[in-house]
């Protein structure tokens, strides 16, 4: 009976989670046919679900827009963004989880709380300091505006982490002589490796479809994959076809990425909760 | 080896004093016991001798030189933890020779130490695995080594068999013992299981609350306990308590009205003054004398037999309703419901004042017997 009961409720929890998963991943399945349908597929009513496939519309992006130096770009903000989060948010974790002060949950709070500001309320001042230090349309400003946004974020995946780790292990570092540096470099770092993978992880998603500031800050120097798609979305009005070619394209990496990685973003994003 | 020293050492966390100022030296060689309930500061002020955590007054010398501001590594000290503590990521080997390799030891004689510990510790099978492969026991050798292996002027141990089974922490406690007979260094082990501190220590520090409630040897500590607190941490099972009034007292004894009524003379000084006040008399179960006698008797009812084997615990109701444990040969043919009489030998027994401050006992009870 009882066991009757729990496979009943564990089919009613697979069923929902089939639901929600089409659910969500629906679009990204017929933006993917779509690309393969040509314009004149693409607006058919009622749509078409056989068709025979073409890559003309893969054929005018590519004659369009140069999508490579838009990867290009896409990459050099989101590693370099990330990984000069990383090199200033782990000494911050660190700080906040092993030497907490009277202000550090303060601190904790007031950084994740800029999270909750709505970008567009900072896009005056930000766009005139970009202009300014001669920062717009490179992806070295692109790249600074993601890291500040991310490292309320990755500081505190990474802080969740570090707290994970016994204490007691760091000390043993400190009583066999390691200094500051090799205390996190020689124990705590290679102990993290699984919430450091997952917090660049993140980082690096975050920073791949961030659209906003990419939209604002750049047009055709730096543009990264969001402004690539967007390019395909306005003058001469809606080609369903190559728009859902061109970004595609641009989810491609990054969900192949995901795919990848998965098991580690899943594990990493869970952490602490299950455990 | 190394002498420490601890003068007036407090802490004080944000308003709140944990350790109460603590004077203390430690001989060279000398195996150190911090005992006490949980909560009592042994761990904070083994923490402070090593420098995990700092003094907020008072001076710590290390072979005569004051060590307060140095970091925990150029204390020269090494320190065991409960939870063992081992680098997970790096193997036994990788393990022992952190420390090393931090100290820059060429790599030569850093194998030959690692080597020579391992063998002492017979882990040399189990160099190249990672501390989550070894068992308990194994992982705690391997802590252990990892202390050996610097060298270091002075051990230190947090609570380290507490996570250890039973049988295992025996065999543990003998080995901690047989090595620090064989390295001859000062150790400091923090405990709060008092057979621990029984077995091993050459010194046992009682702490309660931040405060040094008795520093001597395990016997001098079992014999004469300084306070109420003392006597009933020390010796297991512990040592029963009957409340009383002095009704007469001479300068070696004193003359004590139990609640039922029975006298009891105790061989204690100074309690002259005391005529009339209130006073706890204390006797361990192992020196209560079943069977009859003339003086210092009592009677009761067993209530409870506890036989383990080599001995048993007698629990038996006094005529007043206390409670007493008495402990005999394991062969004794009593049973719940018996009525026993017994006596309390008076060189055995201890006397303590309204504070539980132990009234002064002419040597020892061990010498007299």
């Amino acid at each position: 009976m009882a066991g009757q009961r729990a496979r009943g409720k564990s089919l009613v929890i697979a069923a929902v989670g089939w639901v929600v998963a089409i659910w969500i991943f629906f679009p990204i399945f017929w933006m993917f046919l779509t690309s393969f349908k040509g314009e004149a597929g693409a607006i058919a009513t009622p749509p078409r679900l056989f068709f025979v496939p073409t890559l003309e519309s893969y054929h005018e992006v590519f004659q369009r827009a140069n999508y490579w130096r838009v990867t290009f770009n896409t990459l050099g903000v989101s590693i370099g963004a990330t990984v000069v989060a990383l090199l200033f948010s782990i000494p911050a974790a660190y700080a906040m989880a092993f030497l907490p002060g009277k202000r550090t949950r303060g601190t904790l709070l007031w950084m994740l709380s800029t999270r909750m500001l709505p970008p567009v309320g900072v896009l005056v001042p930000i766009y005139l300091i970009a202009r300014n230090t001669h920062l717009l349309d490179t992806v070295t400003g692109l790249a600074l505006v993601d890291m500040f946004t991310n490292m309320p974020i990755t500081v505190w995946m990474l802080y969740t982490f570090f707290r994970e780790i016994p204490v007691p292990i760091l000390e043993a570092g400190r009583m066999d002589g390691a200094n500051r540096w090799q205390e996190i470099t020689r124990v705590l770092l290679p102990l993290a490796t699984p919430g450091i993978a997952s917090t660049a992880l993140l980082s690096m998603i975050l920073c791949w479809n961030e659209a906003f500031w990419s939209l604002n800050l750049t047009s055709s120097n730096a543009a990264p994959l969001a402004a690539f798609i967007a390019s395909f979305s306005s003058p001469e009005g809606l080609f369903f076809g190559k728009l859902s070619a061109a970004s595609t394209l641009a989810v491609a990496p990054i969900l192949a990425f995901g795919w990848i990685s998965q098991k580690q973003l899943v594990r990493g994003l869970t952490f602490g909760a299950v455990k | 080896m190394a002498t420490v020293e601890l003068k007036s050492i407090r802490k004080t966390y944000t308003s709140e004093e944990i350790i109460k100022g603590v004077d203390l030296s430690i001989e060279s060689k000398e195996f150190v016991v911090f005992v006490g309930p949980s909560g009592c500061g042994k761990s904070t002020l083994l923490r402070m001798i090593a420098g995990l955590e700092d003094i907020s007054s008072g001076d710590l010398l290390i072979d005569g030189r004051r060590v307060n501001d140095l970091a925990p590594a150029e204390r020269g000290l090494a320190m065991v933890f409960q939870s063992y503590a081992l680098y997970p990521h790096m193997n036994v080997y990788q393990n022992m020779e952190f420390g090393l390799k931090l100290a820059k030891t060429p790599e030569a004689e850093r194998r030959e130490k690692i080597m020579a510990v391992a063998r002492t510790l017979q882990l040399e099978n189990y160099l190249k695995h990672k501390p989550g492969q070894l068992s308990g026991g194994q992982r705690q050798r391997v802590a252990i080594g990892r202390a050996i292996v610097r060298n270091p002027k002075v051990f230190l141990f947090d609570e380290p068999l507490s996570n250890l089974d039973a049988s295992l922490r025996g065999q543990m406690r003998v080995e901690l013992a047989t090595l620090h007979r064989r390295l001859g260094a000062t150790t400091i082990y923090v405990t709060h299981d008092q057979i621990e501190a029984m077995t091993m220590a050459d010194k046992i520090v009682v702490l309660q609350k931040g405060i040094v409630e008795q520093v001597g040897s395990p016997l001098e500590l079992y014999d004469c306990p300084r306070n109420l607190f003392v006597a009933k941490f020390i010796g297991s099972p512990p040592m029963n308590f009957l409340p009383g009034t002095v009704i007469a007292a001479s300068e070696e004894q004193a003359r004590v009205r139990l609640a039922s009524g029975q006298e009891i003379v105790v061989v204690a000084g100074g309690a002259q003054g005391l005529i009339g006040a209130a006073v706890t008399l204390g006797v361990r179960p192992e020196h209560v004398r079943l069977g009859h006698a003339v003086e210092n008797r009592g009677s009761g009812q067993v209530e409870l037999v506890e036989y383990l084997g080599s001995a048993a615990h007698l629990h038996v109701r006094m005529q007043d309703g206390a409670l007493l444990v008495i402990q005999t040969e394991g062969g004794v043919r009593v049973h719940a419901d018996d009525a026993v009489t017994f006596s309390f030998p008076a060189e055995r027994c201890h006397l303590f004042n309204s504070e539980g401050v132990a009234l002064h006992r002419r040597s020892s009870g061990r010498m007299a017997a």
